[in-house]
């Protein structure tokens, strides 16, 4: 154990743990939206953000033509390169996302089939996702190529703001902000809130309930192609089971803050960020998913409610 | 306008809680629905609303059969229900709870000013906590919010399911004469009840359910004379 590295290094690890959490954040958004008015977990949304690694990639490396060895990029065909590939991974998350809920649950749920029976199904489709794309890239690891080169705003305290950094922190920011603004503002969000507070009284209000769920996979499907990027952006590289860890990490933090409410999946995953790499270097990074796994356990033992307790529609009052 | 429905069976899973109930509202009407616990009411307008599937039987409206139509598209035709327990959106305040009734409304931005007017107007309580969250409202400000909220549909027909629960005497008392007052603005109540002496004095007619079946129809000043309604219902003690 080393604990002199909590002084020493305190401030890197802070801003590394913040870009890990909100990473976490995103995705654990799949999970809490789909929660938020299903009460179900999306145990595919692992996958998702899987496929989406791979979308980026495929963006970069087919679609635009910049292999694994190229140079990186700048000024206007950098910003472009990487919007596009942002924009294209979010797209292809979040068509996925509605095409599982299609699939695999609202037929299901139209049965009137139990929990159980659509929680089965989920862990179906996630197997489905990943051993597909095992066969699709023979298990093999893909690099990433580096379009964004690492630069550095400075140093303040032994913290480096290196670009990458610092572009997780602030587009995730900015995506909670503006989910908080839709959710808690506008018709569909109140729609959302709705139908998490009761689906029978949504009913009755005239809204279209599955219309509503396939916004919540929509929208769960967006803020994990976001991770799916600025994950493939700042480890660059990824495999086809990477949905497994991020996954539970992500699962955790939604728990952590309260599984359902949007703002604990903010926290939850900054919290959980924060833990692990605090964890890591103070233990040694082989304890990492030790971490993630003792705060899930921790969080289910003593407050199953998380942080924030539960509920999106809760976000306001 | 007119709802009818025909011989109407309702399963929860195998239990037949509905069992061939015929029940007609006409335009204009207020109509009761009177019967203990357990006796199907509630189930009733929740079918009606497409909340509970029907095993047999039809429910039509306005000439037009509701079974081929899902819940939330029977509100645009111009049924509302105010359910059971009010179903506030907690964490909403009053003002956007009351926009959620207008949730599917095509022409909803141009009548919204003129519905809450409308609905301040009868609950002029509702006014003064526009921007308080619904669940902390007391019990009979909650059921003004879910009868407001319900109103802002323009409903043809609007289905109440026991407003007068678990509220205080005088309240019970402002609820049933506002039901009065939006019937003579021309819509159509049907109304579950316990509080069969209320009900009865404020329907134009009722009819009475045990345990799934309808046992009596009439005008409800007749029901409100008759002994074996009197002992059954309107008996001390019973509610």
């Amino acid at each position: 154990m080393n604990f002199s590295v909590v002084t020493t290094q305190f401030w890197s690890l802070v801003l590394q743990g913040l870009a890990l959490g909100l990473i976490y954040s995103l995705v654990a958004l799949g999970y809490t939206m789909v929660y938020g008015v299903l009460r179900l977990i999306n145990f595919a949304n692992s996958e998702i953000f899987m496929l989406g690694t791979f979308a980026v990639l495929w963006v970069e490396i087919e679609l635009l033509g910049h292999p694994v060895a190229a140079k990186p990029l700048g000024g206007f065909e950098l910003v472009y390169t990487l919007v596009i590939a942002l924009v294209g991974s979010m797209i292809a998350c979040a068509v996925l996302a509605v095409i599982v809920e299609l699939v695999a649950y609202r037929r299901l749920r139209a049965r009137g089939a139990s929990r159980l029976a659509s929680l089965i199904s989920a862990i179906g489709v996630s197997i489905f996702l990943m051993e597909t794309m095992r066969m699709f890239t023979e298990s093999r690891p893909r690099t990433a190529p580096r379009l964004l080169e690492k630069w550095s705003f400075g140093e303040i305290a032994g913290a480096n703001f290196r670009i990458d950094t610092m572009l997780a922190i602030v587009a995730p920011i900015i995506i909670f902000v503006i989910l908080d603004q839709f959710v808690n503002r506008s018709r569909l969000g109140k729609a959302i809130r709705a139908v998490s507070l009761s689906e029978e009284n949504a009913k009755l209000m005239g809204i279209n309930i599955n219309r509503v769920i396939s916004l919540t996979f929509l929208i769960g499907g967006l803020t994990t192609g976001a991770a799916a990027f600025l994950y493939t952006t700042v480890y660059e590289n990824t495999v086809f089971n990477v949905g497994f860890n991020m996954g539970i990490a992500a699962f955790t933090a939604a728990v952590l803050g309260g599984i359902g409410n949007i703002r604990g999946a903010f926290y939850g995953g900054l919290a959980l960020g924060m833990m692990e790499q605090f964890a890591s270097a103070v233990l040694g990074s082989q304890w990492k998913a030790v971490t993630v796994f003792v705060v899930l356990v921790l969080i289910l033992l003593f407050k199953p409610n998380g942080l924030f307790g539960e509920a999106v529609q809760q976000t306001r009052t | 306008m007119r709802l009818e429905i025909k011989d109407l069976r309702v399963h929860y899973g195998k239990i037949e809680a509905i069992k061939g109930v015929s029940v007609v509202v006409n335009e204009g009407e207020i109509v009761t629905l009177i019967g203990a616990n357990g006796a199907g009411k509630t189930t009733i307008l929740k079918t009606i609303s497409g909340l509970r599937p029907v095993s047999s039987g039809s429910i039509s409206f306005d000439g037009q059969d509701l079974n081929k139509i899902q819940a939330h598209e029977r509100v645009d035709l111009g049924i509302s229900q105010v359910p059971e327990g009010r179903g506030i959106f907690a964490g909403m305040t009053v003002l956007e709870n009351l926009e959620m009734g207008k949730f599917n409304r095509k022409d909803r931005k141009n009548e919204m000013d003129e519905d809450l007017d409308r609905i301040y107007t009868l609950f002029p309580r509702l006014k003064e906590r526009t921007s308080q969250a619904g669940g902390t409202l007391s019990g009979g400000e909650q059921q003004m919010l879910a009868m407001g909220r319900a109103l802002m549909a323009r409903p043809k027909v609007l289905l109440l399911d026991e407003p007068s629960m678990g509220l205080a005497p005088q309240m019970i008392a402002n609820i049933f004469r506002i039901i009065t007052e939006i019937n003579k603005q021309g819509v159509t109540i049907l109304l579950v009840e316990q509080n069969a002496q209320q009900a009865l004095q404020r329907a134009h007619r009722a009819y009475i359910l045990e345990t799934g079946n309808v046992t009596k129809e009439a005008k409800a000043s007749d029901l409100l004379n008759d002994p074996a309604v009197r002992e059954a219902y309107l008996g001390t003690g019973a509610h």
